[in-house]
């Protein structure tokens, strides 16, 4: 790692920033994606069974 | 063209007669600029200073507060509705509203605004150019809402909603709208501030009446 | 030898029934994101150990691998965005609708980060978290932009009317954005000497520029990776919206 001078912290904030914001983003769009997969599965046997 | 006229009279007269909305925006204008002096302090040569930019914040809130009048009543009422299937063209009924809006939330505001001027401390040269952006910068805030209102008039939350959608858009309009009063040293911009208001006004008051009433007619289907 | 005899699709009428397009553009997921990945290993591995202090700013200029490309993307992908809502009001592409929606919180978030990080060298450069430069302040404007399409589309409870009329606000916006941005940019000279900030652009040295390209593509395709996931969502979600108005019909009848 090499030494980040003297503005380290700023730099630093940034990059957390980035990560936590990126992770933020990632996160919910994956977990939006999960939910509503789930749900539709769900959904879809019900119909399944109701027809039948 | 009877079309329109007939909207705007009709609208003219709900708008004047009985609702008393007119003189609420007025006395919302009025105390916003008379309220700043207590956050910020008497001093009259920092009020006279900024009275200006306190005097079009007050105009473009008061505005803000006056656009869930523009289209919702006629939305409840199924007028709306009539209006989409009439002969008039919607963007001609649109324009009709727009210039309504502007008489009954705008002018009513120039009208006071001499008050503002006295309270707050300002110059006679400097209260005449407010008065001149005012008259050329308001017709587009008038046709700004038009759109946010009628983006929002088939939600039910839209009351809350369109200030906050067109605020952004206003953005230009309120730093012409101040940049054509400002006397400060430097550059004297004012005179290209103003020509760049009343263009911003002409382009929005020409382009707003068909996407506002494009806006209408989709989001009704 | 075999005749085709089923009249053929092309490929705009397949994007346009949303179960084709999630099957088409599904096997495109992995591979980009894996992409992704090894660009953001890349550009990070340049950004602190393959890039030398620059002998202005120096450390600092290391926050611009992350700030620039977010703030590129603030605008590509309100320019998505714009192409997206073209779409929806002309051709009435379905998928269209989709991409718009799941454009606009993205966008709201890149436009944040690079908010976030703009501040962030702001400090150490001009000695200010915040500085009413013209590039940032008509970022600001953008970012209330977006935040109020989000909460546009969140108004509706029926999304085919929401997305012509956010369709029509979207363009209405773009319309806007160089008016915007001419009146700051207008404004904030007005009121300050313009010698804050100067343009890197082209002088910037080759070691500067490497970390910054990666990045650049790094965020660009994630991005399209979390816009394609987003859209493949959206189309669940109306897919479970009709089947409940389905089965709520059913259990009535």
């Amino acid at each position: 790692m090499i030494g980040l001078g003297e503005h380290a912290e700023f730099i630093i904030a940034a990059y957390a920033g980035i990560a936590m914001g990126l992770a933020l983003v990632i996160g919910w769009t994956l977990a939006a994606a999960r939910s509503t997969r789930r749900r539709l599965a769900e959904l879809d046997t019900r119909d399944r069974s109701d027809r039948a | 063209m009877r079309g329109f006229l007939a909207v705007l009279w009709r609208d003219l007269r709900l708008a004047l007669g009985g609702s008393g909305d007119v003189l609420t925006i007025v006395l919302f204008f009025v105390i916003t600029g008379a309220i700043t002096p207590f956050a910020v302090g008497p001093d009259q040569a920092l009020l006279s200073r900024i009275a200006p930019g306190i005097v079009w914040i007050a105009a473009f809130l008061a505005m803000l507060l006056g656009l869930d009048r523009l289209f919702r009543p006629d939305q409840e009422d199924g007028t709306l509705a009539l209006y989409r299937l009439a002969d008039v063209p919607l963007a001609a009924v649109v324009a009709a509203k727009v210039i309504v809006h502007w008489l009954t939330a705008a002018l009513p505001l120039i009208v006071a605004s001499p008050l503002l001027a006295v309270l707050l401390a300002m110059d006679f040269p400097t209260f005449a150019r407010t008065v001149v952006s005012l008259l050329l910068g308001t017709p587009a805030l008038a046709a700004f809402g038009a759109i946010g209102a009628a983006v929002t008039v088939t939600t039910r939350r839209g009351g809350l909603l369109a200030p906050i959608l067109i605020a952004p858009l206003c953005v230009p309009v309120l730093i012409f709208g101040v940049g054509a009063i400002a006397m400060g040293g430097g550059p004297d911009q004012a005179g290209a501030a103003l020509l760049f208001l009343a263009a911003l006004s002409l382009t929005a008051l020409a382009l707003s009446p068909f996407a506002a009433a494009l806006a209408i007619d989709w989001g009704e289907e | 030898m075999s005749i085709e005899t089923a009249p053929k699709i092309s490929w705009w009428n397949r994007l346009a029934h949303p179960g084709q397009f999630v099957a088409l553009t599904r096997p495109l997921v992995w591979p980009l994101a894996a992409l992704t990945a090894v660009l953001f290993a890349a550009g990070l591995w340049f950004a602190f150990f393959n890039s030398p202090a620059d002998y202005q700013m120096g450390d600092t200029v290391r926050i611009m691998y992350v700030h620039v490309p977010t703030a590129w993307l603030s605008q590509f992908v309100y320019a998505t965005m714009a192409v997206s809502a073209l779409g929806t009001l002309i051709w009435r592409h379905p998928m269209a609708d989709v991409s718009m929606k799941s454009a606009a919180p993205l966008g709201a978030a890149f436009t944040a980060m690079a908010l976030f990080t703009g501040s962030m060298w702001g400090r150490p450069t001009w000695g200010t978290f915040w500085e009413w430069d013209g590039r940032m302040t008509s970022t600001l404007v953008l970012l209330f932009i977006y935040l109020g399409i989000v909460a546009l589309w969140r108004a509706f409870d029926d999304q085919l009317r929401a997305a012509r009329v956010v369709a029509i606000f979207t363009l209405v916006g773009a319309v806007n954005i160089p008016i915007i941005k001419f009146s700051v940019d207008w404004w904030s000279t007005l009121h300050q000497p313009a010698s804050v900030f100067t343009p890197e652009g082209p002088k910037m040295p080759g070691s500067i520029l490497t970390p910054l390209f990666i990045m650049f593509f790094a965020f660009t395709f994630l991005f399209l990776v979390l816009q394609l996931v987003a859209m493949h969502t959206e189309v669940r979600r109306r897919r479970i919206a009709t089947l409940e108005r389905r089965m709520a019909r059913g259990s009535a009848a």
